[in-house]
């Protein structure tokens, strides 16, 4: 496929013959056409100098930054190395809780979307005529046009104590807390789930249920041993944006999550709160390792090689 | 999609061995208080040129209102009308985030309280003070002139700008009887369990300490900001067991008067313009009361940015606003004592400033107003205190 497309392009093979030179654009690329380094470098230089600069760059300065120190009192930044941040965060029995705590509302939220998404995507796929799977794209998708803000303290109104969710179940809803942070996560995250597994069913022939079923198949035994294998790189794709979005809130929990905090509740408490950008800077470490080890885990599945 | 998983796998096996770097290390010594400090040298304005036409400034909610949350209340207006600077308004939710955005140089203002005042000056934030450039400084309460938290060695950062408890509020509707303690929130919490709430900040420790300063004297705690290790631990152990009563903490004003509207938190620490707000709406009236143990509170500046981009206007602002008429406009609006004694004569509520006890210097040093902990005791008492970093550590411990 790559080749194919570099192909297309004249970056690989011979430039194809050199087009009618007419006015200026002819000029450029007649000057162009035989030179392939120089338009290759031409193409590659801003995408590659803003995946470097901009994005590889302000990586390198937070990690950089996790190794200064700050005056407590004035919280102006001192450019003296001194790794008591790192080592502060990874002993702290706090941090370690609070971590905790987020890589499992992480894994949790992540779960539960794949649960919900799994039924949902493949009643869109499979069985939804193709008027009614239009429908369900459009209502999966059409969440996401709403501002984040507004979802979240939607959520803070259903989950009030004489909110809608208390009417409806007699007084018993979670409150405000980690459920609830759960819960409004989940629903926050969905579509990022529902979107590649509808993707991954697509691509799954019907064929394949059928032969499925006249090799004696039951229903639970084709969805175990077809299409769950068939769409696990699909689930796998979506899990990462599940975990990865949920890692990284902070607003979501302070609007519904009660007294509790999330990692980043805590790196956001040391930079605004305590004015200290480099013990943040080392905490947020923390959410880097884990979604860096939860991609080799995926990979370990070979989740990622056909995404 | 190989390389780039190759490429992650070193840096985790870079990471790993950071971490491994760490385990060895010691945490460094931390620099504290003012000790043998001066302020940064920073240029003070000699004269007021004309207005550059903007003005960026961060404060309270409440202290600077342009008609948007309720049209009746505009003294900003007025302000841009007479000096052609437009005011560009950033609400604080706390002393910390005010201090963390004036760092960003993109202010050329702040209101800032006695906990944040001192970080600023010494931090090099803020310029010095011509107070000959604002005519309206004369007629300040002298109380205010010249205090520990807003001049540095005779000479002033800032204007005075009011200056107020915090209070008790609750719902009558669902506390009964009328609360004259802070043991409401504390000891008490525990008949409106999972509806009390607390103020979102490590200098709500304070409250704790004062507290405890009431009912638990063989603590010795002569001041809530002069806290010992010991002193600290016993504060953070009421905060710890006042956890178990909490709703949610509030950093956010509008979040604690949505929180009390939906009867979320029923019982906390407000600000009167909180109650104010919320009795404005019709959905929930509450009460407020400063209990009989005293309370914390705040004294504000209006200070200026060393690195103002509209000096001029911000001067005009900090005359402004302590001007008689605006002055009287924003203590009745958030519920404090005007800084300007003049204002007294321009309340609508001419019993006012004795409510707030404005212009009583004993009554004001009652308050236990906000200031930054030191290693350096705040109070004289020696240099065994704790000092602020130690409190967000422990605030965050206490929030877990």
């Amino acid at each position: 496929m790559g080749h194919q497309v570099a192909t297309d392009q004249g970056l690989i093979s011979k430039p194809p013959a050199a087009p009618s030179v007419r006015g200026r654009r002819g000029a450029v690329s007649a000057f162009f056409a035989p030179k392939r380094k120089t338009r290759l470098v031409l193409l590659l230089s801003a995408p590659m100098l803003w995946l470097v600069v901009a994005y590889l760059g302000s990586i390198g300065v937070l990690l950089t930054s996790a190794l200064w120190t700050t005056d407590f009192f004035t919280g102006n930044v001192a450019h003296t190395y001194s790794i008591a941040n790192l080592h502060e965060v990874y002993t702290q029995p706090l941090y370690r809780n609070v971590a905790v705590r987020t890589i499992s509302v992480a894994l949790l939220v992540t779960v539960i979307d794949a649960l919900i998404a799994f039924p949902m995507a493949f009643y869109m796929s499979k069985i939804a005529s193709p008027r009614m799977r239009k429908l369900l794209v459009v209502a999966v998708l059409t969440p996401l046009w709403a501002s984040y803000l507004v979802k979240a303290y939607a959520w803070r109104s259903l989950l009030a104590p004489n909110g809608p969710l208390s009417w409806l179940t007699g007084g018993h809803t979670p409150g405000y807390g980690l459920t609830a942070t759960v819960i409004t996560l989940s629903y926050l995250w969905l579509p990022y789930m529902v979107i590649p597994v509808y993707a991954g069913f697509e691509r799954v022939p019907r064929s394949l249920f059928e032969a499925s079923a006249d090799l004696g198949a039951g229903a639970g035994r084709t969805v175990r041993s077809v299409l769950i294998p068939m769409v696990f790189p699909a689930i796998a794709a979506g899990s990462i944006f599940t975990f990865s979005l949920t890692l990284g809130d902070y607003i979501a929990v302070g609007i519904v999550g009660g007294k509790t905090q999330l990692l980043a509740n805590v790196i956001y408490g040391q930079l605004v709160t305590a004015n200290n950008q480099p013990l943040a800077a080392a905490l947020s470490t923390v959410p880097l390792v884990a979604i860096v080890l939860y991609l080799l885990a995926m990979r370990r599945t070979g989740a990622l090689e056909n995404v | 999609m190989k390389h780039p998983l190759r490429t992650l796998r070193t840096s985790v096996a870079v990471l790993a061995a950071g971490t491994m770097l760490v385990a060895c290390a010691s945490s460094g010594t931390k620099k504290s208080g003012t000790t043998g400090r001066k302020p940064p040298k920073v240029a003070m304005a000699t004269s007021i040129g004309a207005g550059e036409g903007q003005l960026n400034i961060i404060a309270w909610a409440g202290y600077a209102e342009s008609g948007q949350n309720d049209p009746k209340v505009d003294w900003v207006t007025p302000f841009t009308q007479q000096t052609g600077c437009k005011v560009n308004v950033k609400t604080g939710n706390t002393s910390d985030e005010m201090v963390q955005l004036m760092k960003t140089g993109q202010y050329d203002g702040v209101s800032a309280s006695g906990d944040a005042t001192l970080r600023l000056i010494y931090g090099g934030d803020v310029a010095p003070t011509n107070v000959d450039l604002v005519p309206n400084y004369k007629t300040i309460s002298t109380f205010l002139k010249n205090g520990n938290w807003n001049s540095v060695g005779g000479q002033m950062y800032g204007i005075p700008h009011g200056w107020g408890a915090n209070v008790l509020m609750w719902d009558p509707a669902k506390v009964s009887g009328s609360p004259d303690s802070w043991s409401a929130v504390f000891e008490q919490g525990g008949k409106y369990k999972g509806k009390v709430t607390a103020y979102d900040s490590p200098i709500y420790i304070a409250d704790a300490a004062l507290y405890l300063m009431a009912t638990k004297p063989d603590l010795g705690i002569k001041d809530p900001y002069s806290l010992t290790s010991k002193q600290l631990d016993a504060a953070v152990a009421l905060l710890k067991q006042q956890k178990s009563n909490v709703s949610e903490y509030w950093a956010d004003y509008t979040k604690e008067v949505q929180a009390f509207e939906s009867g979320t938190s029923v019982v906390g620490t407000a600000w009167q313009v909180i109650a104010n707000t919320i009795n404005g709406g019709s959905k929930t009236k509450v009460q407020t009361v400063v209990p009989k143990e005293g309370a914390t509170g705040w004294s504000d500046t209006w200070m200026i940015s060393s690195k103002a981009k509209h000096p001029n206007c911000m001067y005009k602002w900090m005359d402004y606003i302590v001007s008689p008429s605006a002055n009287a406009q924003v203590a009745e609006y958030f519920g404090e004592a005007p800084a300007q004694t003049l204002a007294c004569k321009d309340t609508s509520d001419k019993t006012f400033c004795d409510t707030y006890h404005a212009l009583d210097a004993a009554y004001a040093k009652q308050i236990h107003y906000w200031t930054t902990p030191q290693q350096q005791c705040v109070d004289g008492s020696g240099n065994n205190c704790t000092d602020y970093a130690q409190w967000v550590t422990k605030w965050q411990q206490i929030k877990g």
